[in-house]
C-alpha cells in the first residue's frame, strides 16, 4: 500500500506541472501581467521594465514558471490586486468554499443515494421513471439558472432565506447555495446509484444470498448496497476537487465570498498572481481527491490490491 | 421397526414438483420455458435433470427454489409440495425460513455467486446467524468448522479471505459449504462442476456424493454432462423444450433409453469402443421458445417423426414402473435400442 | 466541473460493453441456458444496429428529443422562419415592458423584443454545440482509437495528457483561456471547448477499441493477415464507434450549457452576437422587475441541453443490451 501511495504520488508530479504551466502559460503569456498592474493607465516605460525584472518577465516562460512554482513551494504566493497578499485571501475564501462544498456533498449523499437506490430498486416502476426524467431535467438546467431561479423562488419571492449570504457565510445560510451547487451532481449521484443497484440487483451473488433464505432488508444492505455504492461513494470522493473549483458560478450567484469569487475578481482584474496561486492550490486539491479515492476503493472492494 | 418408518418416508417424497409452468417475458413474444414439469426426489436420493441449453431444468430448479428474475419470469401453474407443503402458496416469510436451511442450492460459477466484497468467513457464518440467531463469534468459529469439513487446507486462516482469493475448486467447495451448513433435506447443484477443471471435477463431485450419504440428503444434480450422471444419480429425467421427455432409473436409461431425444443425446458422447466410427450428432436446433413447434417439441429434429408426431402432443407415457417416456414410439424406440 | 462535466456516470459504466454484444447474441444459443432461454434461442440475430433502431423508432423519448432537435437546427439556420423582427432593433422606450401583442415574451431592459432575441439565440448555441462536439469527437476518437489500438509509450502519453486537462476545471480554465483570447465570437470558444473536451471523448473511444481488440474476430482477421489500417477501420471502428456516439450526443447538450455559462460570467460571447448566455445574464440582475426576460431564454437553453441529452440517453438505452 505505502508503495502504491508513493507511486502515485510521483505519477501525479507531471500532471500537476502540466496543469499548473498550462494556466501559467495562459495567464502570463497570452495576456500582460505589467499592463494589467496599471489597470486603464498607460505604464511608465522605466517603472514597466523595472516590474519585469522583478517579476522575471524579461526571462524565457519556462524560467518564469520555474522561478515561480520555486515562490509558491517557499509559501510565496504574491500579491493580490489591492495589495493584500494572496495567502491572506486564500486564508479567508478555501474556508467558505470548503463549507459550501460540504453542503453540497452531503445533499448528494443524502439525497442522491436514496433517491437512487429507491429508484434503483423499484426498476421499471413509476417512482423509477419520475426519478429518472426528474434527474435528466436537473442535469439539463444550467447551474446559472437554476442558481438564480432557486433564488428567486426562496430568498426574494417566498423570502424563506436570505438572497444573498453574509462575509462570514455560516452554514444554514449554505443552504440554498450547497444546493445550486449539488443539482447537477446529485443527479448524477441518482442515475449512478439507480444503475449500479439495478445492475447489481441481478448479479449472481444476490441470487445466493436470496437463496440462502436471508431476509430482503439483510440481502438489500448487506449484499446488494455494499457492492452497489462503491462506485457512487468514489464518484463523490472526485467531486470534492470539482466541486470546489466548479463553486465559481454559485458563489456569484450568491455574493459568496470564497474561491471562486476572488479567482472571478482575479481574472477581471488581469491579477495573475491571485489567478495561478488560487488554480495552482485548486489543482491540489483535484488531484489529492483523486488520489483519496483511488486508496478508498481498495479498502472497499478488497479484489483490488495494489502492488 | 425402522425399516417400516423408511418405508412410511419414502412414501412421501422430499420435494414432489407437480405440472410446474414458468414463463418468460421477452422481446420477441412470451418464451414459455417450462411446461408442465413434474418430478419427485426422496431422502437420500440423487436425480439428475439432463438437456440442452433452453431445456428449462435450470429454470425449474429457480422456481422450487424460489429465486426465478421476476420480472420477466413468472410461474403460471403447478405446485412445488416439500415434505407435502406446497412451497408456492406458502406466505413469503415462511419460504425464506426453508430456503437456506431446509432446502438449499449450488451455483454453476462460485466467483459470481459469492459476494466479492464479503469474506468467505461472514458469508458462511451468515446461515448460522440468520436462521439459528447464533452470536457472531459462534458462527464464525462454526464457518471455520465448515470449511474443515469440505476440506479446506488452513480454514481458521483463510475464512478471512475474499472469494477471488481461493482457486476455483475451493470456491466450489465454500459454495458447498454454504448450501450444507444447515444440513438441509435437499439440495439442488446446478452444473456444480462446469465451471471447473476436468481433474477437480471428479474431486468435488466425489466431495457432494459423501456429503449425500452422511447427512441423507435429497440431491437434484442439474446437468448437461452424460459422464458426471452415470457416476452419482439413481435416476434421471431428460428435459427437452421445457417438457420432461424421459425418467427413467440410471441403468434402465443407459441400457436401452425410450426416447429418440435420449438416443440422441447418449449417441453424441464419445466411446473409446466407437472409435474410428462417426460421432452422431442430433440435427438442428432445440426450438425457440416463444415458439414451440406443434406437436412432439422434438418432431423436427427427430428421425423417427412422423404424420402423428407433428400434430399430436405426446403425454409421457408408462414404459414400464417408475418409467416414462414422452414419445409415440417409444415401443419402437425401445426395441431398437435393445 | 461537475454542473458541465459532459461524463456522464452512466454513459462511463457501460458504453465499453455496448459494442460487443452483436457478435454476443449469435453464439450464445449453443452455450448454457440462461435466466432467458428464449431470446437468445430465436434464431433471429438481428445486428446491434438495426436492432438499436428498431427500440428508437418506438420510444418516445427519442421522437420527442429528435424533433425539438430538428426543429432548433431549422430555426438556427433560418431564424426568420418564425420570427420576423430583427433582435438588434430596440426600443428603450419599451424596456422591460411585458407581453404585448406581436411581441408576446416581452422586452429586456434595452426594449429589445425578448421572443426575436429567444428565437435568434439559437443559432450561437447550436452552431458552438455541433462545432464543438464535431471537433472534440474527431480529435478524441483520432488519437484515443490509436492510443487503445496501438498501446505502449503512445498510449501512455496520450493517458497523462489527458489528464493534465482533466486536472484543471472547466470553466475556470474557460474563464482563464478566453479572458486573454478576447475576442467575444463563436470561435474561441468552440477551440477553447475542444481542446478540453477532446480527452474526454478519447478515454471513451480508447476503452471500447480496447475492448473491441480482444474479441475473437479481431484476433482472427489478424491471424488471416489484415493490416492495422483494415482491422482498425474494417474491424474495430464500426463496432468501437457505439459508446463514442452516445457520449458525444450528450456532450454536446452540455457543450451548449457551457457556452451559455461562459457567455453569462461575461468571457464568451459578446454583443452584438445573439446568445441565450447573454440574455440570461442582463436579466439576472432585473429578476425581481422583469421575471420573464430571464423566463425565456432560460427556457429555451434548458430544454436545448435536455433535447440534446436525452437523445443521448435514449441512443445509450438502445444500443446498451444489458439494460433492457
Amino acid at each position: 500500500m505505502g508503495r502504491y501511495v508513493i507511486r502515485r504520488l510521483l505519477q501525479m508530479v507531471p500532471v500537476f506541472i502540466g496543469s499548473t504551466f498550462l494556466i501559467f502559460f495562459m495567464v502570463y503569456a497570452l495576456g500582460d501581467p505589467v499592463a494589467a498592474l496599471f489597470g486603464d493607465k498607460a505604464p511608465d516605460p522605466a517603472t514597466a521594465a523595472r516590474i519585469r525584472r522583478e517579476l522575471y518577465l524579461d526571462e524565457p516562460l519556462w524560467k518564469q514558471y520555474g522561478h515561480y512554482m520555486g515562490q509558491i513551494l517557499s509559501g510565496d504566493f504574491g500579491t493580490a490586486f489591492n495589495g493584500q497578499k494572496v495567502t491572506e485571501l486564500m486564508a479567508d475564501a478555501f474556508p467558505v468554499t470548503l463549507r459550501l462544498t460540504l453542503v453540497a456533498i452531503l445533499f448528494e449523499i443524502v439525497i442522491g443515494i436514496t433517491l437512487g437506490v429507491l429508484s434503483g430498486l423499484r426498476r421499471g416502476r413509476s417512482v423509477d421513471t419520475s426519478v429518472l426524467l426528474l434527474t435528466l431535467i436537473v442535469v439539463s438546467i444550467p447551474t446559472f439558472v437554476s442558481g438564480y431561479v432557486l433564488q428567486y423562488l426562496f430568498g426574494v419571492k417566498w423570502g424563506i432565506v436570505s438572497p444573498s449570504v453574509s462575509p462570514e457565510a455560516p452554514f444554514d445560510e449554505l443552504l440554498l447555495p450547497g444546493i445550486v451547487l449539488a443539482l447537477t451532481s446529485l443527479a448524477y449521484v441518482t442515475r449512478l446509484s439507480r444503475t449500479s443497484i439495478a445492475e447489481n440487483s441481478r448479479a449472481d451473488y444476490v441470487r445466493t444470498a436470496v437463496a440462502k433464505g436471508l431476509p430482503r432488508r439483510r440481502v438489500v444492505t448487506r449484499h446488494l448496497l455494499r457492492n452497489s455504492l462503491i462506485p457512487v461513494v468514489t464518484f463523490i470522493g472526485t467531486d470534492v476537487g470539482a466541486l470546489m473549483g466548479g463553486a465559481i458560478v454559485t458563489e456569484r450567484i450568491f455574493n459568496i465570498h470564497g474561491v471562486g469569487f476572488q479567482l472571478y475578481q482575479g481574472i477581471l482584474r488581469q491579477n495573475s498572481p491571485t489567478v495561478v496561486g488560487f488554480v495552482t492550490i485548486l489543482v491540489i486539491v483535484f488531484l489529492l481527491a483523486n488520489l483519496f479515492v483511488d486508496l478508498l476503493y481498495a479498502v472497499l472492494d478488497p479484489r483490488i490490491r495494489y502492488a | 421397526m425402522t425399516q417400516q418408518y423408511e418405508k412410511a418416508a419414502a412414501a412421501v417424497p422430499l420435494l414432489d414438483v407437480r405440472d410446474l409452468h414458468v414463463e418468460f417475458r421477452t422481446r420477441d413474444g412470451v418464451a414459455k420455458a417450462v411446461n408442465g414439469v413434474s418430478y419427485s426426489v426422496r431422502a437420500g436420493e440423487t436425480l439428475a435433470v439432463l438437456g440442452e441449453s433452453g431445456s428449462g431444468k435450470s429454470v425449474t430448479a429457480q422456481a422450487v427454489m424460489g429465486i426465478l428474475d421476476s420480472p420477466p419470469g413468472r410461474i403460471t401453474g403447478g405446485e412445488v409440495l416439500f415434505r407435502g407443503q406446497d412451497l408456492l402458496t406458502m406466505g413469503a416469510e415462511a419460504r425464506r425460513r426453508i430456503r437456506g436451511a431446509k432446502l438449499s442450492m449450488i451455483f454453476q460459477d462460485a466467483l459470481s455467486a459469492l459476494n466479492p466484497v464479503m469474506s468467505v468467513g461472514a458469508q458462511l457464518g451468515e446461515m448460522f446467524s440468520v436462521h439459528d440467531g447464533m452470536t457472531r463469534k459462534d458462527s464464525r468459529d462454526k464457518a471455520v468448522q465448515l470449511m474443515e469439513r469440505v476440506r479446506i487446507p488452513a480454514a481458521a486462516e483463510r475464512a478471512g479471505d475474499y472469494p477471488h482469493q481461493f482457486s476455483g475448486g475451493m470456491r466450489q467447495r465454500i459454495m458447498i459449504a454454504m448450501a450444507l451448513a444447515l444440513e438441509p433435506d435437499l439440495v439442488i447443484a446446478d452444473e456444480p462442476t462446469t465451471a471447473l477443471d476436468v481433474t477437480v471435477q471428479a474431486q468435488i463431485m466425489d466431495l457432494l456424493a459423501e456429503l449425500q450419504r452422511e447427512y441423507n440428503m435429497g440431491l437434484i444434480l442439474i446437468t448437461h454432462d452424460l459422464g458426471v450422471v452415470a457416476d452419482v444419480a439413481d435416476r434421471i429425467a431428460v428435459m427437452y423444450a421445457g417438457r420432461i421427455v424421459e425418467t427413467a432409473s440410471v441403468h434402465e436409461l443407459y441400457a436401452a433409453p425410450a426416447h429418440p431425444y435420449t438416443v440422441g443425446l447418449l449417441g453424441s458422447i464419445p466411446r473409446l469402443d466407437h472409435k474410428g466410427k462417426e460421432l452422431y450428432a442430433i440435427k438442428g436446433l432445440p426450438p425457440s421458445l416463444t415458439d414451440i413447434p406443434a406437436g412432439c417439441p422434438f418432431n423436427p429434429r427427430c428421425p423417427r417423426a412422423q404424420a402423428i408426431c407433428r400434430t399430436d402432443r405426446p403425454p409421457l407415457f408408462d414404459v414400464a414402473p417408475g418409467r416414462a417416456s414422452a414419445c409415440h414410439f417409444w415401443k419402437e424406440t425401445l426395441d431398437d435400442a435393445g | 466541473m461537475p454542473e458541465l462535466d459532459p461524463s456522464d456516470p452512466d454513459a462511463a459504466v457501460i458504453p465499453a460493453d455496448g459494442a460487443a454484444s452483436s457478435l454476443a447474441t449469435s453464439d450464445a444459443a449453443t452455450l448454457e441456458d440462461g435466466p432467458l432461454p428464449g431470446a437468445p434461442a430465436s434464431g433471429k440475430a438481428r445486428s446491434l444496429w438495426s436492432d438499436a433502431w428498431h427500440d428508437l423508432r418506438r420510444n418516445p423519448v427519442f421522437l420527442v428529443s429528435a424533433l425539438i432537435i430538428v426543429f432548433l437546427v431549422l430555426i438556427a439556420l433560418w431564424p426568420g422562419l418564425i420570427a420576423s423582427g430583427n433582435p438588434l432593433q430596440c426600443d428603450l422606450a419599451k424596456a422591460q415592458e411585458g407581453s404585448q401583442p406581436g411581441h408576446p415574451f416581452g422586452f429586456d431592459t434595452q426594449g429589445c423584443d425578448v421572443y426575436t432575441r429567444t428565437v435568434y439565440g439559437a443559432r450561437a448555441s447550436i452552431t458552438v454545440g455541433i462545432c464543438a462536439t464535431a471537433g472534440a469527437a474527431l480529435l478524441g476518437s483520432v488519437l484515443g482509437g490509436l492510443a487503445g489500438f496501438f498501446g505502449s509509450w503512445w498510449d501512455a502519453l496520450l493517458s497523462r495528457i489527458a489528464d493534465i486537462f482533466f486536472g484543471i476545471p472547466i470553466i475556470l480554465g474557460g474563464l482563464v483561456f478566453l479572458s486573454v483570447v478576447t475576442s467575444g465570437s463563436l470561435w474561441p470558444v468552440v477551440g477553447f471547448i475542444v481542446l478540453l473536451g477532446w480527452p474526454q471523448i478519447s478515454r471513451i473511444a480508447r476503452g471500447s477499441v480496447v475492448t473491441a481488440k480482444q474479441h475473437d474476430y479481431v484476433q482472427a482477421a489478424r491471424a488471416l493477415g489484415a493490416g492495422d489500417t483494415r482491422l482498425l477501420l474494417r474491424h474495430i471502428a464500426p463496432n468501437a464507434v457505439a459508446p463514442v456516439i452516445v457520449v458525444a450526443t450528450i456532450a454536446l447538450g452540455t457543450y451548449i450549457a457551457l457556452e451559455a455559462t461562459l457567455s453569462f460570467l461575461g468571457v464568451g460571447l459578446k454583443p452584438p452576437t445573439v446568445s441565450w448566455g447573454i440574455d440570461i445574464s442582463n436579466a439576472s440582475t432585473q429578476i425581481r422587475n422583469a421575471p420573464h426576460m430571464l423566463l425565456w431564454p432560460a427556457g429555451a437553453l434548458s430544454i436545448t441541453v435536455l433535447a440534446f441529452i436525452m437523445l443521448g440517453d435514449a441512443v445509450r438505452d438502445a444500443l446498451d443490451p444489458k439494460l433492457r
